[in-house]
């Protein structure tokens, strides 16, 4: 096909497709499919959070000098652990958006743009999981808590609810500082305190999980408030989003 | 130094065809844009009728690319009023979002994603359908090379598939910063049909290439601090005048 065919066959396509804008579903969609490609082609953000996790761990094996965790201990260091490894997947979340044109991008074409908060949230909320994967085992070698296998059910459940807070905070801080100059600092600064209620039920919930002669159903109502927590979190954010993308 | 556009629309046979068409597809009154204390657009005022072509000129920093993001509802004026395609903007941004394709110095393309995920990504986001992609990377000549990482393309193929992207929706306005740069003549003659005059499609363009500009506009504003100092035909505006823009 010539070159003057191929632009006269795309103009003629052009106006007998009449774009459709897609739902705010459909539009997230896109954009976490996107963003699942680019980590899976560079692995720049998982890999990360998995190496930092476990240097952590380590680094409280050797400065705890102990080598098995109970109970509040053990809860403390794998919050903590998976907190900040959020932080490193939170700074990174909008990189690629601010580097290479994204947000331009996504800004002109005509759709929700709640749709890029959902989008990225759900991406941290996919990276925190494959971390934890990674994560758990090496808490189980490096920190040894009591009845982690009985209480892996329990733990699944208080992870997955942290993970949302993680996800739903570290997107709209990340929103946030990625047009300031200092984004690298001001999420940890407006992240953390932010994150510490759902750090709280994290660690007094699981707590209870690791101690030798606890429960081995997770306490209710550290469930509860940190699902009420997500809740709020992610309405708050659902609703501020678009303002944070305006300029 | 200044005409009234009128008397240019009523003057100029070409632009009295388009007239007849649509009149106004863009209007700015009194437009003013700061960034910070510095004013980058000053009260500037114009229209351009549908299908017409508006050549930008100016030096460095005389708000070409300020007024192009303006009119892409990717910046909010600060002052007067911007209508496009009817549409007041910043407030009706979303009714033209789709309407408009925008190229600026950024090809807004992930780098690590290929040519053809690129636009199936932009495809999704405008609601157009996979075929429509076909069309436009053969288009732009970029089809054998469309799974290529945008990474691993020259600087001229980036370009190529920018203007793939701006028209993969079918644009009615076209927002062109600078079409051209990066292409070699080959590469500027395949997208002719796409963004140049043999698109039939109503266009804002810069360029630094005040003669290339001259020859593909119906109208011509120069940009001087932010105001018009020259508004009206190509024919009106001399190479002493233009010399003296760009001292």
């Amino acid at each position: 096909m010539s070159g003057a065919t191929e632009v006269e066959t795309a103009s003629a396509g052009a106006s007998a497709d009449t774009p459709r804008p897609p739902g705010t579903l459909a539009t997230a969609a896109a954009i976490l499919r996107k963003d699942l490609t680019v980590e899976l082609r560079t692995f720049e953000t998982v890999p990360a959070m998995a190496i930092f996790t476990v240097a952590t761990f380590v680094i409280f094996h050797f400065g705890l000098q102990r080598d098995t965790l109970s109970g509040q201990l053990a809860a403390g260091v794998l919050a903590v652990s998976l907190l900040f490894a959020a932080i490193l997947g939170t700074n990174r979340l909008f990189v690629a958006e601010r580097e290479q044109g994204g947000f331009d991008g996504f800004l002109l074409a005509p759709v929700d743009r709640s749709a890029m908060f959902l989008a990225k949230a759900a991406a941290l909320f996919l990276y925190m999981a494959v971390l934890e994967l990674v994560a758990v085992p090496a808490f189980a070698l490096f920190a040894g808590p009591p009845r982690l296998g009985s209480a892996l059910g329990g733990l699944v459940l208080f992870l997955a609810l942290a993970d949302i807070a993680f996800a739903v905070i570290g997107t709209l801080v990340s929103a946030l500082a990625v047009h300031t100059r200092a984004r690298d600092l001001i999420g940890p600064i407006i992240g953390l305190p932010l994150q510490i209620p759902a750090l709280i039920c994290f660690a007094l919930g699981t707590g209870h999980l690791f101690t030798l002669h606890g429960s081995q159903t997770p306490p209710g109502e550290w469930l509860l408030i940190l699902g009420l927590y997500d809740v709020v979190n992610a309405l708050l954010a659902y609703a501020v989003f678009d303002f944070l993308l305006e300029e | 130094m200044v005409h009234a556009l009128t008397h240019v629309v009523y003057t100029t046979p070409r632009l009295v065809r388009v007239r007849s068409a649509c009149v106004g597809a863009i209007e700015l009154t009194g437009l003013t844009r700061r960034f910070g204390e510095r004013l980058v657009l000053n009260g500037l005022s114009l229209s351009v009728p549908a299908g017409a072509s508006l050549a930008v000129l100016g030096r460095n920093g005389a708000g070409k690319t300020t007024l192009l993001r303006v009119l892409a509802t990717l910046l909010a004026p600060h002052a007067g009023n911007v209508s496009v395609l009817g549409e007041e903007l910043p407030r009706r941004g979303w009714a033209v979002r789709g309407r408009l394709g925008f190229l600026g110095h950024e090809p807004l393309l992930y780098r690590e994603l290929s040519g053809r995920e690129n636009l199936s990504y932009h495809a999704r986001l405008h609601g157009v359908g996979p075929q429509r992609v076909e069309q436009v990377l053969a288009a732009v000549g970029m089809a054998r090379r469309g799974d290529d990482p945008v990474r691993s393309l020259s600087r001229g193929m980036v370009q190529r598939l920018a203007v793939a992207r701006a028209v993969l929706h079918a644009p009615e306005i076209l927002l062109l910063d600078e079409p051209r740069s990066n292409l070699d003549p080959a590469g500027s003659e395949l997208i002719e049909g796409l963004i140049g005059r043999p698109a039939g499609l109503t266009r804002v363009l810069t360029s630094h290439d005040p003669e290339a500009a001259l020859a593909e506009a119906d109208l011509v504003l120069a940009l001087e601090g932010g105001r018009a100092a020259y508004l009206g035909a190509p024919e009106g505006i001399d190479a002493a005048q233009i010399k003296e823009l760009y001292r």
